[in-house]
């Protein structure tokens, strides 16, 4: 049996929830809000965040025009990293296309082709790259380096060639790296909001005043405002992932259980956060300028955009107290790499250890008094 | 029942920085009553009540709230104190049903007991017709009226009210005011705060506030009949003429307009005040007809309040119509 005190506990927990679903299935706009946001961002992060560069526009040059000039650039092309747009007559005519912007790489092979690529002193092929695109740069210098440098082309083209291909393997699409890691994004956007007004905008309305004069305690009030945001979290998650399926053709197949255990974390404590916040905050636009302070480091420092190894020291230390971070880290284990969630502790207890110390501490802050 | 008093205060202070909201106040507050605060916006009324139900803590001074001290024992008083907020305080976008059930299940009242308090309270504040509608779109005297039932519906020994009735019209005041003392007559102790002189006259005792400091206390009619000063009307053809010579006696501490007719509080000190105004009123060439009359409830109220103010003033002479 449990006690009467837990039992009445309990009751508040309760009716605080049902009172915070009511408002929200109320409130057209944000109940809107809760599948509108998931629906637009994975359609604009699943099609726009790409990093198989593909179908770049090039141009060539090619004065040598030999059947060994001919097969290099067939190469090039198959990768599909270029589509070969343009055959030009000068190497001038070629930086023009491209600092017009109508190119962005070019191709040039002198009339000696053949020589030099014997010779082996010399770079036998000239690839012309529009700089001011890093990520194009970085591929095409990918797909020259090991090709066209002035041993390999000696060497064993062939295999170099196969080599490369397999690095811009067309079956390993970005959509399969992201859409899983996405569920965390776009859950770190909705879920902080929703929770970072929660308190301030009742305080903003003065139901604040009458509630902190009731029995309520305050802990039952965080957990009641959270209850109804998880489950508003799992609907979201069931979106994207029935959304990255569908559209993105991502196979979520595999120990779907795990993935929704670790979103059921990470939405806790991403909701905890939010409510720290709205203890912080004084008036609903403050809450949500916090709220979005903390959006674009997780996004950028979470390793859902840049590789965590790469980054510095202070970033990597910052990335921890986010737990973005945490999440990226589980669901990539869990979604792509098929790993069970048992297998990665450290996520889970940091993402745990977060939920806890941000309850704490909004429980702390949040004093029913009005001064 | 219990003869221990309500409320007691001793030396409530509350200053919020610089401000001293809340000034040493006194208060006794008897069991089964209506007390009323009176006073200006911004004479500590909240504040004062918001140290009562522990929102607030005292800067100094200790409260004791139904055998609680109302600071450190806040959390126990919940279920006995029912508050009132000055604004509007229940949620807008949920019905007037659902709004009663909340409060209902944060006070755990058993689901048992739910539904008949629910509908009696919807009988007797008169929002019987009304459960399935917004409580934003209700109007000042029904959203009132919601608020008082939801203040009551855990039957609390004492009922706080800030300012209750300062958006509603006179017949939903009127109401309302009966609806107190039914619940006075059950027991319930009401602590009000006001600016309204026709509410302050029904209370069964009166504290009159200002500048945070309490300035009077008593039983309305106590303090007319304590009232520390004389009154004398004056009617004229010449109300400016009057009043500026008036405005010349240093005894006149204050002087109001009420139609045709003047108020003016004289010193309680002053010898034949009525003559000595009929002797200036000569002199001035006014012609007016002057006599002491018995003092009302604002008469009080502007005594305590500005005479307090004024006591080292001289003959600077300040118009209760004009203060903020």
């Amino acid at each position: 049996m449990i006690s009467p005190a837990i039992a009445q506990s309990i009751g508040r927990i309760r009716a605080i929830a049902a009172k915070e679903f009511r408002q929200l299935a109320r409130d057209r706009l944000t109940f809107g809000m809760v599948v509108g946001i998931p629906l637009i961002q994975i359609l604009i992060f699943g099609y726009s965040i790409n990093f198989d560069v593909r179908n770049i526009d090039a141009g060539v040059v090619d004065l040598a025009n030999t059947s060994g000039s001919r097969a290099l650039i067939a190469d090039l092309q198959a990768t599909q990293v270029i589509r070969l747009k343009e055959h030009l007559q000068s190497p001038g005519q070629l930086e023009a296309r491209i600092a017009s912007g109508d190119l962005s790489v070019g191709i040039y092979v002198p009339p000696d082709y053949e020589r030099r690529k014997l010779d082996g002193d010399r770079t036998a092929v000239q690839i012309l790259v529009d700089g001011s695109e890093p990520t194009i740069e970085s591929v095409v210098r990918g797909i020259a380096s090991p090709r066209l440098s002035s041993r390999a082309g000696m060497a064993a083209p062939d295999n170099r060639l196969i080599e490369v291909r397999t690095l811009y393997n067309p079956e390993k699409r970005t959509a399969v790296q992201i859409v899983p890691t996405l569920i965390g994004v776009i859950l770190n956007m909705t879920m902080v909001l929703f929770t970072a007004i929660a308190i301030v905008r009742e305080r903003e309305r003065g139901n604040l005043e009458l509630l902190i004069t009731t029995p309520v305690k305050s802990a039952e009030l965080m957990a009641g405002k959270i209850v109804p945001y998880i489950l508003v979290g799992l609907i979201q998650t069931t979106l994207i992932i029935a959304v990255g399926r569908w559209l993105f053709d991502v196979p979520f197949s595999s120990n779907l259980l795990d993935l929704y255990l670790a979103a059921c974390l990470f939405i806790a404590a991403t909701l905890m956060l939010g409510l720290l916040i709205s203890t912080m905050a004084v008036t609903q636009f403050q809450a949500v300028q916090l709220g979005f302070f903390t959006m674009l480091p997780s996004i950028l420092l979470s390793g859902f955009m840049f590789p965590f190894d790469g980054m510095p020291v202070a970033a990597q230390a910052i990335a921890q107290v986010l737990p973005l971070t945490h999440f990226v880290e589980l669901v990539r284990g869990i979604a792509l790499r098929g790993a069970p969630i048992g297998s990665m502790p450290a996520p889970l207890l940091k993402l745990a250890a977060f939920l806890v110390i941000a309850l704490v501490l909004a429980a702390l802050r949040f004093r029913k008094r009005l001064d | 029942m219990n003869d221990d008093p309500a409320i007691q205060a001793r030396g409530l202070t509350r200053q919020f920085g610089a401000l001293t909201a809340v000034d040493h106040v006194d208060l006794t507050i008897p069991r089964a009553q209506i007390y009323g605060f009176l006073g200006p916006n911004g004479s500590g009324k909240s504040t004062t009540i918001r140290m009562l139900c522990g929102l607030l803590v005292p800067t100094a001074g200790a409260v004791e709230v139904l055998g609680h001290d109302a600071t450190r024992e806040s959390e126990k008083l919940r279920q006995k104190i029912g508050y009132m907020t000055q604004r509007f305080s229940l949620w807008e976008d949920l019905t007037v049903l659902e709004n009663l059930r909340f409060i209902a299940d944060i006070f755990s009242i058993p689901a048992a007991e739910r539904g008949r308090r629910i509908e009696t309270a919807l009988a007797e504040y008169h929002l019987a017709d009304r459960t399935q509608q917004r409580a934003g779109t209700l109007s000042g005297g029904q959203k009132q009226r919601l608020a008082l039932a939801t203040a009551t519906l855990h039957e609390p020994e004492l009922l706080l009210l800030d300012e209750p009735t300062s958006a509603v019209d006179p017949q939903s005041r009127r109401d309302f005011w009966e609806s107190l003392f039914r619940l006075v007559g059950q027991g319930t102790t009401i602590l009000v705060s006001t600016h309204y002189m026709d509410e302050a006259e029904r209370c069964h005792r009166l504290a009159i506030l200002d500048n945070g400091r309490l300035v009077a206390e008593g039983t309305p009619k106590r303090l007319v009949e304590d009232i520390d000063a004389v009154v004398i009307e004056v009617e004229s053809d010449d109300i400016p003429g009057a009043r500026a010579a008036l405005s010349q006696v240093v005894e006149v501490k204050s002087i109001a307009q009420l139609g045709t007719r003047l108020h003016a509080l004289l010193n309680r000190a002053t010898q034949d005040p009525d003559k000595l105004v009929r002797r200036v009123f000569e002199q001035a060439g006014v012609s007016a007809k002057v006599e002491l009359t018995r003092a009302s409830l604002e008469d009080v109220f502007v005594a305590a309040t500005l005479l307090g103010r004024n006591s080292n003033g001289g003959s600077q002479t300040r118009e209760s119509g004009k203060r903020q």
